[in-house]
């Protein structure tokens, strides 16, 4: 999934410090999963800012809803109603959301409430991992299902460097040096010498480098 | 301030534990002030960071959550969720720059009236002190 973080409650209230009436859009896809911008999430965004209005004099109207996805025309289009009653709209969403919302309402201000920080999954409750970087040409079978593109602190594809101390990466003491463990788990699989085999330079012109990217599926395009 | 000042209290209590002690308390003829409203819950894992901030906006002046001593939970963990979300809510407050006292967690068992009772004075007292709440009351 998308992984995010809510924005600091002061910089969100900055963002809207001069509108009245206030609409907290969630989303049901990646960032309900990692509990920062569900309807949940959406209920304890509104209510701390209609605190700290009520607090300073200033208070305002604020609604909360939430789409299926922000990700999405049709779910989108269930705004059509809505979204021209606001001073200011908040999306919840990863950065996808208030994009899709700015392109379908191009007279709304529309403001994102998380910082969108990676693709990955939860390691324990609460706690978040990155597992991808993205890079559009996947090459995790070369390492036994650990990818060194989105785990290695250099995104080093034929080993480790020498930051790599007991396991851990020279960064930061609770970084895993993913290099250690593709070398241990060949090691323990006898698969060593797999390392050995020439790889092709990496294409990165699927990734970012090669500027935004598209995906055309032929079989559904109209 | 006024000394006249009697400050709104909610108290999430745990039926297992805080609200069976607030019986207790009733039953020894303790007293405690008037100002504390108790809710009970069925565990204090039940309490989400929503319930202490609607108190908050709607005016309440202080709101603690009591559940069980710390590894007596009769749902295991219910009472340290309680207090994460309870830091997460004094996390909040601070924010907005209210004093994050005026939400606070607890620990207590059914066997302890009398620490009830305290409870209710000491939040009562930290809340007369601090004075009302800075967030306006709703209309109606």
């Amino acid at each position: 999934m998308i992984v995010a973080d809510r924005k600091p409650l002061v910089e969100i209230q900055e963002m809207v410090a001069n509108s009245r009436k206030i609409l907290v859009i969630g989303c049901k896809g990646c960032v309900t999963v990692c509990n920062v911008g569900g309807l949940k999430e959406a209920e304890i965004l509104a209510s701390s800012l209609r605190i700290g209005r009520n607090k300073n004099g200033k208070p305002m109207e604020i609604d909360e809803t939430v789409l299926e996805r922000q990700c999405d025309p049709e779910y989108i289009a269930q705004l059509k109603d809505k979204v021209g009653n606001y001073d200011a709209v908040i999306s919840m969403a990863c950065g996808v959301g208030p994009q899709f919302l700015s392109e379908a309402y191009p007279e709304q201000k529309f403001f994102p409430a998380v910082n969108t920080k990676f693709f990955g999954g939860a390691v324990q409750h609460g706690i978040w991992e990155e597992r991808c970087a993205g890079c559009g040409t996947c090459v995790i079978h070369h390492y036994d299902g650990l990818c060194p593109i989105a785990r290695c602190s250099k995104s080093l594809q034929h080993g480790p460097c020498g930051g790599s101390s007991k396991g851990k990466c020279e960064i930061a003491n609770d970084v895993v040096c993913i290099w250690d463990l593709i070398v241990r788990k060949k090691m323990e699989q006898g698969r060593l010498d797999d390392l050995r085999l020439f790889q092709p330079a990496k294409d990165w012109r699927t990734a970012r480098d090669g500027g935004p990217r598209r995906s055309i599926r032929e079989e559904l395009a109209s | 301030m006024s000394q006249d000042f009697e400050p709104q209290i909610l108290a999430f209590c745990c039926k297992y534990c805080a609200y069976a002690a607030a019986d207790l308390a009733g039953s020894m003829r303790l007293n405690y002030p008037p100002n504390i409203k108790v809710i009970q819950v069925p565990c204090t894992g039940r309490v989400d960071i929503i319930f202490l901030l609607r108190a908050i906006e709607e005016g309440a002046d202080g709101v603690y959550v009591a559940g069980c001593l710390e590894g007596e939970c009769h749902f295991v963990g219910g009472n340290l969720r309680a207090r994460k979300r309870v830091n997460y809510v004094k996390k909040t407050l601070a924010e907005l720059g209210i004093e994050p006292e005026r939400v606070e967690m607890f620990n207590l068992s059914s066997a302890m009236g009398p620490r009830f009772a305290e409870i209710a004075i000491e939040m009562t007292d930290r809340i007369k002190k601090l004075g009302p709440t800075p967030v306006c009351r709703l209309a109606g």
